[in-house]
């Protein structure tokens, strides 16, 4: 049962992979004047540029073209950046593994502060701490990621002058230089992404107390403290491991704003300056492994529900 | 035609109230009636202030947004014989205080028209879907999902590296991007309220798709939708000035709060707090709506961390 459901899910994820890579290869590649133009510029003449599309692909029928890049995707053959000529690997390469990192710390510190304050607020639902937390949890997930950045570098940067206000790397840094120069960022997206988690968790734990045996457990006196640790926690693990995930695909879209307001050289910034230049093999390339990467966490997400659900773990 | 119907509903709510009154209808279902609490009606008087500055936004604000009086970029408050800076100068030296105002006419009208149009998308396809059901329901479903499994973000930038910015594409993309969620609540609230008993009355009587889409299902979908709508205008504000700010949305001079906080930011380091303010109008337009609609959910059963998932 349980398996049938996770593999059912699975081949979902798969399939939303495929559409995902159709939909980006179908509007990155119907455009205005195609790359062989771009490539020879003014200098295209009709038969040049006849030859140039042959020479690659271009006038083979969409579909074969489609297979032909998504079977060069799969391998990692990810094209040549039209802008400078370099392979598109090379670019990213780095990129990737910095934005890697952010997000993993980002995930690292955010999910156990979420998780205290998300519980601690459950537990005292209505007291001037939860209401706080509530009030404060809404505005911040009401604003741009950007307001926030923006706030902290007025403040942390410009008038307390104890972080710098860019997190741009040479590559030479010792560890405490590249800790202070990934502070600001950290933060930021910490703030993001907490916040959502902390309101999930918190209105996932009171879902769990409405149920009937935690009105048992009141009945008999047990202290709300230990029933929220002792029952209520458990039984919301499933729910709360779901809330992680999709957090962690949410931070994607912060990425995005943070990298760029920090000038943080991650993947994130690759693929805005790759749209402000309009590189669009950049583009595929960085959408593919967003996109990939948000799949994947929802899938995991999904299945962490399906398998935190004990009915469905063990069939009758 | 709705002239007539309200002038014939008089009468029913005085019936109505005097049988309430009484109080001797046991099934009568519970009014639907919005209390807001204080923080929600100062939620909701700051909104208003907001729409209010949108309408009369260019003939209050004290500058053109364009013009470059100030003495200089990037200062605080001062005069000078065109008149006086309150919240100093911009990157130019233009007033800030103008182009906030200007700002919120760009930003506002950007996001609602969005909304509007991906209301206009979603509820048409949606109760369509659930109306009729069928091959026509899993097509636009299918199509839906794959829009939903990706990040907004992505698709916005993915179409504007396709067809370059311009507010058209904006206002185009980001409709399209929220029609699929409320295409998904309005289906389900259409499926609802196709299997109850006054709709199969309805068909029973022969009504046609329209009529029962119009006097039936609409009537009794829209008060969740309309909560559903504050919500997503929020994330349509955020999205649109995501995209500014990244420089990839509303196209200098234009004023626009997002990218107000993108050509400014460079004079943070300087005390100048012009990147400061539009960020703050941002944020005064945003939270206030997310209270109200908290506030409105907390009193009808759901809350607001259950709709953003």
């Amino acid at each position: 049962m349980m398996t049938k459901m996770v593999l059912r899910r699975v081949a979902i994820g798969f399939a939303t992979l495929i559409v995902v890579s159709i939909i980006v290869f179908v509007m990155t590649s119907i455009l205005p004047g195609d790359v062989a133009q771009i490539i020879l510029g003014q200098s295209a003449t009709p038969e040049t540029l006849a030859a140039l599309r042959k020479e690659l692909g271009m006038d083979q029928p969409g579909y074969v073209r489609y297979f032909q890049w998504l079977g060069n995707m799969a391998t990692g053959d990810l094209g040549i950046s039209k802008a400078g000529g370099a392979t598109i690997e090379s670019l990213i390469s780095g990129r990737l593994g910095n934005t890697m990192v952010m997000s993993g710390l980002v995930a690292v510190i955010s999910i156990p502060i979420s998780i205290a304050l998300g519980l601690w607020a459950a537990m005292h639902p209505g007291a001037l701490l939860d209401r706080i937390v509530t009030f404060g949890t809404l505005s911040l997930i009401s604003v741009p990621e950007f307001f926030i950045a923006t706030i902290l570098v007025l403040i942390l940067a410009v008038e307390l002058h104890w972080l710098p206000s860019t997190a741009y790397l040479t590559g030479e840094e010792t560890f405490l230089e590249l800790l202070r120069a990934l502070a600001m960022p950290l933060i930021t997206l910490v703030i993001v992404v907490s916040a959502q988690m902390i309101r999930m968790t918190r209105a996932g734990i009171l879902n769990v107390m409405s149920s009937p045996y935690i009105e048992m457990a009141i009945l008999k006196g047990v202290p709300r403290r230990r029933i929220i640790l002792r029952h209520a926690f458990f039984n919301a693990i499933g729910p709360i491991v779901n809330v992680i995930a999709l957090n962690l695909a949410y931070l994607v879209s912060g990425v995005v704003v943070v990298e760029t307001i920090f000038s943080y050289p991650g993947l994130a910034k690759l693929m805005i300056d790759g749209v402000q230049t309009r590189d669009l093999p950049l583009v595929q390339a960085c959408a593919m492994i967003f996109c990939s990467t948000y799949v994947l966490l929802i899938l995991l997400a999904d299945v962490a529900s399906i398998m935190s659900n004990p009915r469905l773990r063990n069939p009758k | 035609m709705t002239e007539n119907s309200e002038l014939a509903d008089i009468p029913d709510k005085d019936v109505l109230a005097e049988i309430d009154a009484v109080d001797e209808l046991p099934t009568a279902p519970p009014k639907r009636r919005v209390k807001l609490s204080w923080l929600g009606k100062v939620s909701a008087a700051i909104v208003v202030f907001w729409l209010v500055i949108c309408l009369i936004g260019p003939s209050i604000a004290p500058f053109h947004e364009m013009d470059i009086d100030g003495d200089d970029g990037f200062m605080g408050y001062h005069t000078n014989e065109y008149g006086t800076f309150y919240l100093g100068t911009d990157y130019l030296g233009r007033d800030t205080l103008s182009r906030v105002i200007y700002g919120a006419r760009n930003t506002i009208g950007i996001s609602l028209a969005s909304t509007f149009l991906a209301y206009l998308i979603g509820i048409t396809l949606g109760i369509l879907a659930a109306v009729k059901g069928g091959w026509i329901d899993m097509g636009i479903s299918r199509v839906n999902d794959a829009i939903l499994a990706l990040p907004t973000i992505m698709l916005g930038l993915i179409a504007i590296a396709w067809l370059g910015s311009s507010i058209p594409v904006l206002v185009g993309t980001a409709s399209i991007i929220y029609a699929s969620s409320v295409f998904r609540i309005a289906r389900a609230l259409g499926q609802d309220i196709m299997v109850q008993d006054f709709v199969e009355a309805a068909k029973a009587r022969g009504e046609g798709a329209w009529w029962i889409i119009r006097s039936e299902v609409l009537p009794n979908a829209a008060m969740p939708l309309a909560t559903d709508f504050g919500l997503r205008l929020v994330f349509v504000v955020l999205f649109i000035s995501s995209l500014s700010f990244l420089g990839l949305g509303v196209q200098p001079p234009a004023a626009d709060w997002g990218s107000m906080v993108r050509e400014n930011l460079q004079g943070l380091p300087y005390g100048s707090y012009a990147a400061i303010w539009p960020a703050l109008a941002i944020a005064a337009f945003t939270i206030p709506i997310n209270l109200i609609v908290d506030d409105v959910s907390a009193k009808s059963g759901g809350s607001l961390a259950s709709k953003m998932v």
